[in-house]
């Protein structure tokens, strides 16, 4: 089961910040096919949320076919995000440290590090597509 | 669609003050509305009507199809907790329920007992003795065990600490998810409302300022900051909600169902919480409203 949370300052819509916090969970295998998504009721007694943004964020990842609902008993996942990619994850993981640590060695500091990333990753984007 | 609340030019006086008037108003089933409004908008008028507390003075007024307060059934549909979350401070908490019990024909006495016993509160306490949180709490509890079909609040949150707010309106939530009932409630925290909301109803000195489903709302505003020159060919059917002028820039808050002109790149869209603010502040200050035209001859 998996924990929802909300970040109120956020300019993401609130049904759209658990239909990704879904998906992320999808993504790193916390959430597997036949597992169940915690109910609506649930859901609102922890993040103090309508009932209908749930449903609203249920209903969009029913859509991209990722989950299912089965009426009386719950929504579950029948397709999950974790794909071969996720072995990807450790040896990726290991590069990005030691170039962390080459960019620390190299005198930068957190915001430059941060900064550096986020333009890099902007312009690689942007000519991916 | 069927509503829950249908007001027809619905209005209320006490002597020569209009403490509401002209409002009309469909706010349709399911929803959880947020009442919204500066100090005497008349929030606690529209509830008292709502409930059958107050009797209009002109206009109709129609709860789940029926007068409010038409007579027991009507009662039984309807859950109201009033401002400060009253309780009978010389009763326990057990004999809150039993009260409830006796008074109320859909009474749900597991759904309440499960309630209490998830509050931590100890049955025979009196109700007097709680904190602010656990009244706000014991007062939904009852309310909710009515299993109403619509549950209305006048600001039930405002003298609660974040904690106990927080605690409130996760229960609150949790009774909407279970019971499937509509709310109405008021509150000044804009904030919260964000969260919980799903339709707005803005008052602002007596009158109905705006009222939508919040996602409309959200999708229908538009902030447009340009030089005092690139307004002049806004379309008839933008209406300006708020207008801030300096030597150089012009700062318009616009509802548009339509497109927004392509020339105006810098149209962004605004929370739900700047939305309210610029209706009460209209109402507030009366500063420039209208259509777009109004807005240009009054410049000319």
């Amino acid at each position: 089961m998996i924990d929802f949370y909300l970040d109120a300052r956020s300019r993401v819509a609130p049904y759209a910040q658990i239909a990704q916090q879904v998906r992320q969970a999808l993504r790193l295998g916390l959430l597997d096919v036949g597992d169940q998504l915690p109910t609506v009721k649930e859901v609102v007694a922890i993040v103090a949320v309508n009932p209908n943004t749930v449903l609203k964020a249920y209903r969009e990842l029913e859509h991209e076919g990722l989950v299912s609902p089965q009426p009386g008993v719950g929504t579950f996942v029948v397709r999950t995000l974790a794909d071969d990619s996720l072995t990807a994850h450790e040896p990726l993981r290991k590069e990005l440290e030691q170039w962390l640590a080459k960019a620390k060695w190299a005198g930068l500091d957190e915001e430059s590090i941060q900064a550096l990333f986020a333009t890099t990753f902007r312009t690689s984007m942007k000519e991916g597509k | 669609m069927t509503f829950v609340l249908e007001a027809e030019g619905l209005g209320k006086r006490y002597g020569r003050h209009e403490a509401l008037a002209d409002c009309n108003l469909q706010i349709p089933e399911g929803r959880v509305v947020g009442l919204v409004g500066p100090n005497g908008a008349g929030k606690s008028t529209f509830l008292g009507l709502a409930c059958g507390l107050i009797q209009p003075s002109e206009g109709t007024i129609k709860v789940l199809g029926h007068h409010p307060a038409a007579g027991t059934d009507q009662l039984a549909r309807v859950g109201f907790v009033a401002q400060d979350t009253p309780v009978y401070a010389n009763l326990t908490v057990a004999e809150h329920l039993r009260l409830g019990a006796e008074l109320n024909p859909r009474w749900d006495q597991k759904l309440a007992e499960r309630q209490v016993r998830q509050l931590n509160l100890k049955p025979d306490h009196k109700a007097g003795r709680l904190s602010g949180g656990q009244r706000a709490q014991l007062a939904l509890t009852i309310a909710a065990a009515k299993r109403p079909e619509l549950l209305i609040f006048d600001e039930p949150v405002a003298a609660l600490d974040p904690l106990a707010r927080r605690g409130f309106l996760q229960n609150l939530m949790e009774f909407v998810a279970e019971l499937e009932a509509s709310v109405i409630l008021s509150s000044h925290l804009l904030g919260d409302l964000e969260r919980i909301c799903d339709h707005v109803v803005v008052l602002g000195d007596g009158r109905l300022q705006v009222a939508g489903e919040a996602d409309d709302l959200v999708a229908e505003h538009y902030r447009l900051v340009g030089a005092q020159g690139d307004f002049e060919d806004l379309p008839q059917d933008i209406e300006i909600i708020q207008a801030a002028h300096t030597d150089r820039q012009t700062t318009l808050i616009v509802r548009s169902t339509g497109p927004i002109p392509h020339h105006f790149t810098e149209a962004t869209h605004l929370d739900l919480e700047d939305i309210i603010l610029a209706y009460m502040s209209r109402s507030a200050y009366a500063s420039v409203t209208g259509t777009a035209q109004q807005f240009l001859e009054a410049r000319q």
